[in-house]
């Protein structure tokens, strides 16, 4: 019988008082118009925001103290993100490296790399980029072939890295890359890697995506050298490595909260009094979504008690992301409104304007949704 | 609202729901065979079945222990009726379970089932008291194994405009029976002054009041099973797609097949999601919400998990012989039942869109069980 983890109880007493603690800071942001919710998302990169997130305790939420965190549980730091998505806070910079990259850092990383970097990312002044796919490897993840060979204390890295959102600000890739060879099963000889943006052998090409905004890049390696000191886990371990980064990377609320201010621009809207056709399709969304808090919260569970939900985290991306990628499909159904880039006094059209042009990269960033159902569909055991 | 606040403390209930499910499962493997399966198609009621679960106790799962139940959460009465619909059990224990509940709530005292509920009621039933007890007039359309059930539960209107519980025994009356495209019964009864004693009438309590008759609570039996009927669905289809090849391997092996299965994982998993949150929100004064909620997103993942679980079946899934259709048929019938997905979704719509894009948030937020049991 098929059965995953979806068994959520409930969120404990602590994370709902770190709930009101959130929205007072919050509440206090947005009141000394410090940001502005429809225009922002988890794609926002604002490093003041991220310090001043990081002062109020609401950046590594679950990580130790000794490192700088806050030693809170996985479903206080799912409140916290919950709690920052629905607001539309501008929480991009510190994002990539509070989900994933430290608490990957913190499992396998060295002391000296956890000590160097850990405490800078609980303070909001660190940030990460993804380094897994490459030109000739998307989906194929396994076939990367930028490659580190060994050297005196370290390895030297040549090759390239694609769509490396923030490369062009971020402080460090977590990157993987070949040191060996593949074998049979074509995941040996893969190891994960802090890259230094700083250091020599590295340039930063931008790539501009439709809308014409400049977030993702090309990263070129050249005689790049990376110390022992930053390799994450060991030597060929690479594949395992990646795979529980994406069960971190893959469940949260932001796999089906990208667009969320949508839905609340296009009930207000709406208004008071809904036609059928309005009020049914609205009904649908808000019933679709409850349902995904609910599968998140149990991943959030799930991760922080050390299960690995890699099955459970591609079911939540999956359905969370068609969720996402419905949502201004049914705005525009519901509503006469044409989107627009530059309607100052039509939060509405505008909000509807950048979730479309958006909207393609829900289903393809963090594995396609082509990918999750094959993830799926091995722990269906259909593979 | 309904008082479960005797139900033992959350792990402990986790061991004896375990060993209760696993029992339940047993039983049902044994008893609810195809032969059966086929039998209640014809119209048959599987009495063994029910002498059996009846034994364990599961008609009462949700009664109190001083009402004589066992006592337990709604969350795992829950998981009993999934399980239940995982092997389509051919009668109406989940309404058993729910009405049993609500009746003992009231004040009632627990009966000798089946027992099964009526969606409509309020102003449609018209209770008129008499010296002794009271007459019910009124029609009642579509009650689950209305002419099979010892009781029918059900919510009546006296002359005043209150509404009160009533426990109608079975008796010989005129009956008009449909059955659902699963051959459940689906009886209209019609109630011409019908004594009724006393004893078998209850004020509503108030937390029933905004019930819809007993709509919501068919709403929500009918999304728990919903989740029961998709699992085995998918199970049997994982099965099929294994072992069936085609073109030298087995069709799983198809990269196809494999992402239609994989959404419906992806369905079934929001179902179950959805259906306990109404499990949790039972008690409380989010239930309502929680419901349509359940109700909307299981009715639409059943018509997803149905349509591919049969596809991935061919021809086969088609057949009478295949037991996919005992599943499917029933998905097909509860989705329908006690409010088919739009009657929820527009609740839900007009809910929000009544209290503006703001309050959204909380009242998503308000809908997941949280801090009680720290």
């Amino acid at each position: 019988m098929q059965s995953f983890r979806f068994g959520f109880d409930h969120l404990p007493a602590e994370a709902e008082q770190v709930r009101q603690d959130v929205r007072a800071f919050l509440q206090a942001e947005r009141e000394a118009g410090l940001f502005v919710p429809h225009r922002c998302s988890w794609s926002t990169f604002d490093p003041a925001f991220s310090k001043r997130a990081a002062a109020a305790g609401f950046v590594g939420v679950t990580l130790p103290k000794a490192y700088g965190g806050q030693e809170r549980s996985s479903l206080v730091r799912f409140v916290v993100t919950e709690e920052m998505l629905a607001a539309g806070a501008p929480c991009g910079a510190h994002w990539i490296a509070d989900r994933q990259s430290a608490p990957q850092i913190l499992r396998h990383g060295t002391e000296y790399a956890k000590n160097l970097i850990v405490p800078r990312i609980c303070a909001g002044e660190c940030y990460f980029g993804i380094g897994m796919s490459e030109p000739d490897s998307g989906s194929d993840l396994a076939a990367v072939r930028t490659r580190a060979t060994r050297t005196e204390g370290g390895f030297v890295l040549n090759g390239s890295k694609i769509w490396t959102t923030n490369a062009h600000r971020a402080h460090y890739l977590l990157a993987l890359v070949r040191t060996g060879d593949a074998g049979p099963d074509r995941h040996g000889g893969l190891t994960q890697f802090i890259i230094d943006m700083s250091a020599p052998g590295i340039e930063v090409r931008p790539i501009y995506d439709l809308s014409g905004n400049h977030e993702f890049n090309e990263v070129f390696f050249t005689d790049h050298v990376v110390p022992d000191a930053l390799m994450v886990g060991e030597e060929g371990q690479g594949w395992d490595m990646v795979t529980q980064e994406l069960a971190f990377e893959r469940s949260g609320p932001d796999r089906f909260m990208s667009d969320y201010r949508l839905l609340v621009e296009l009930v207000d809207r709406i208004g008071q009094e809904p036609d059928r056709q309005q009020a049914v399709e609205t009904g649908r969304l808000v019933a679709h979504m409850a349902a995904l808090m609910n599968m998140s919260a149990s991943v959030a569970a799930l991760l922080g008690r050390n299960e690995m939900p890699n099955v459970e985290a591609a079911l939540v991306k999956d359905v969370g992301t068609a969720f996402e990628r419905d949502i201004p499909e049914v705005a525009r159904r519901l509503m006469p409104v044409e989107s627009s880039l530059d309607a100052q006094d039509d939060p509405f059209a505008e909000t509807l304007a950048d979730v479309m042009l958006r909207a393609p990269s829900f289903t393809l960033r963090g594995g396609t949704r082509e990918i999750l159902r094959s993830v799926t569909a091995r722990g269906l055991g259909l593979r | 609202m309904l008082d479960i606040n005797t139900a033992p403390a959350a792990s402990e209930e986790d061991d004896f729901a375990a060993i209760l499910l696993e029992q339940t499962d047993r039983l049902l493997t044994h008893h609810v065979t195809p032969a059966c399966l086929k039998a209640a198609d014809d119209g048959a009621f599987p009495v063994a079945a029910w002498d059996a679960v009846s034994e364990a106790g599961l008609p009462l799962a949700l009664v109190s222990e001083e009402a004589g139940g066992a006592g337990l959460s709604a969350v795992t009465a829950g998981q009993i009726i999934r399980r239940t619909a995982y092997h389509a059990l051919p009668a109406p224990l989940a309404e058993t379970l729910i009405a049993q509940a609500l009746w003992t709530c009231a004040g009632g005292d627990a009966v000798d089932g089946p027992v099964t509920l009526a969606a409509s009621g309020g102003a449609a039933l018209r209770l008129s008291f008499k010296a002794e007890g009271a007459v019910l007039h009124g029609t009642l359309p579509s009650v689950p194994w209305g002419a099979q059930a010892r009781f029918i539960l059900l919510v009546a209107q006296d002359g005043d405009g209150a509404a009160h519980l009533v426990l109608l025994p079975h008796a010989d009356r005129p009956v008009r029976t449909r059955r659902n495209v699963a051959n459940e019964p689906r009886d209209s009864l019609t109630l011409a002054d019908v004594h009724v004693d006393a004893d078998s009438i209850r004020p509503l309590p108030a937390a029933l009041a905004d019930a819809d008759g007993l709509m919501m609570f068919g709403a929500f039996i009918r999304a728990q099973q919903m989740v029961g009927a998709m699992e085995r669905c998918l199970d049997l289809a994982l099965t099929y797609a294994n072992e069936r090849k085609q073109f030298g391997k087995p069709i799983g092996r198809f990269q196809a097949v494999q992402h239609m299965l994989a959404e419906a994982a992806g369905q079934c998993a929001a179902a179950g999601a959805a259906a306990q949150l109404a499990a949790s929100a039972w008690g409380g004064t989010h239930f309502p919400f929680a419901v349509a909620v359940a109700k909307a997103r299981c009715g639409e993942a059943a018509g997803k998990v149905a349509e591919i679980c049969h596809q991935v079946h061919g021809a086969m899934g088609f057949t009478h012989e295949h037991p996919l259709h005992f599943f499917t048929r029933r998905l097909w019938a509860w989705r329908d039942e006690f409010g088919r997905e739009a009657h929820w979704q527009e609740r839900i719509g007009r809910a929000v869109c009544g209290k503006g894009g703001d309050a959204l948030w909380p009242m998503l937020v308000a809908l997941r069980p949280c801090g009680a049991q720290d």
